[in-house]
């Protein structure tokens, strides 16, 4: 899950070097913190939040596999 | 986007040294000569090297698909297969057709999961050319299937709103399928169509005209 959020992440920015994605596993949910550098803030969110929502959906269905609750948190660095 | 700037004694001699840096051939290449050089008098006294800018040129085709593969390359679905369908792909627009066994991820609920992967390749796409380049991606006729779908139910609510006299609110939907149901309806004067609310909750209603005549 964390190689996918790179890989769309790191596709987008300016700065794909700047991109880090940090993994914390729950018991039935993993959060995925995801920190771009500064000015790439707008490209990873997008107007009305419509890159992160299209990062989200990919994400819920590359989980529905593994039947875990990812979530995508989109963090300032 | 990778490109250098190259001396050379001639035009040809920078390109060709430019070219073998960057590793790719003429073809692949987009040249700009900033300086065509001069030989000076007689070739000796006053002589200036020829300057020259190789950029590699962008294939939005291959930027797609090399997205797409990565991405599919970490999402636990088996046998995923990017195929670019020519016949739609021109100057103007790239169409890729997915391939899986496991469609229904692939494609999500009314096709949300593919319009998220057609939304962020045409990011990826158009931030590395400069001209605009329209992504499509369907899933094995998805895309067909969908839009008869849509024509069926624009037809059959649009016979509820005029046996009702009331107006029929559809489900929120993508624009593309929004305009599917209005061009749908277009043609016919006894009903109007109109889109209400925000992305992605924005939908399409549709009213039943007044018929002043009778």
């Amino acid at each position: 899950m964390k190689e996918l959020v790179e890989t769309i992440a790191k596709a987008i920015v300016d700065q794909p070097e700047m991109v880090r994605v940090n993994q914390v596993e729950g018991e039935k949910s993993v959060i995925l913190e995801v920190t771009v550098a500064d000015d790439d803030m707008g490209k990873i969110i997008g107007k009305q939040g419509r890159i992160a929502r299209a990062i989200r959906t990919v994400v819920k269905a590359a989980a529905t596999k593994e039947g875990k609750k990812v979530i995508v948190d989109i963090q300032e660095s | 986007m990778d490109s250098i700037k190259q001396e050379g004694r001639t035009v040809e001699e920078a390109v060709a040294l430019a070219l073998e840096k960057l590793g790719i051939t003429r073809e692949e290449a987009e040249v700009e000569v900033i300086d065509e050089g001069s030989k000076g008098i007689f070739g000796l006294i006053g002589g200036k090297n020829a300057v020259v800018r190789v950029k590699v040129k962008v294939d939005p085709v291959k930027i797609g698909k090399e997205f797409l593969d990565n991405l599919f390359a970490n999402m636990p679905l088996d046998e995923v297969t990017v195929e670019v369908v020519s016949e739609e792909t021109d100057d103007k627009q790239v169409f890729y057709n997915i391939k899986c066994p496991d469609l229904g991820i692939v494609i999500g609920h009314r096709g949300e999961t593919l319009d998220a992967l057609q939304y962020l390749t045409s990011l990826v796409v158009n931030k590395a050319t400069e001209k605009y380049y329209r992504v499509l991606l369907d899933a094995e006729g998805y895309r067909e299937r969908r839009k008869q779908t849509l024509e069926r139910l624009a037809n059959k609510l649009a016979k509820k709103a005029l046996s009702t006299g009331r107006k029929v609110m559809l489900e929120p939907m993508p624009p593309h399928e929004r305009r599917i149901i209005h061009m749908t309806l277009r043609g016919d004067d006894r009903v109007t169509t109109y889109s209400e609310g925000r992305e992605p909750y924005r939908r399409v209603m549709i009213v039943a005209e007044s018929q002043p005549d009778n």
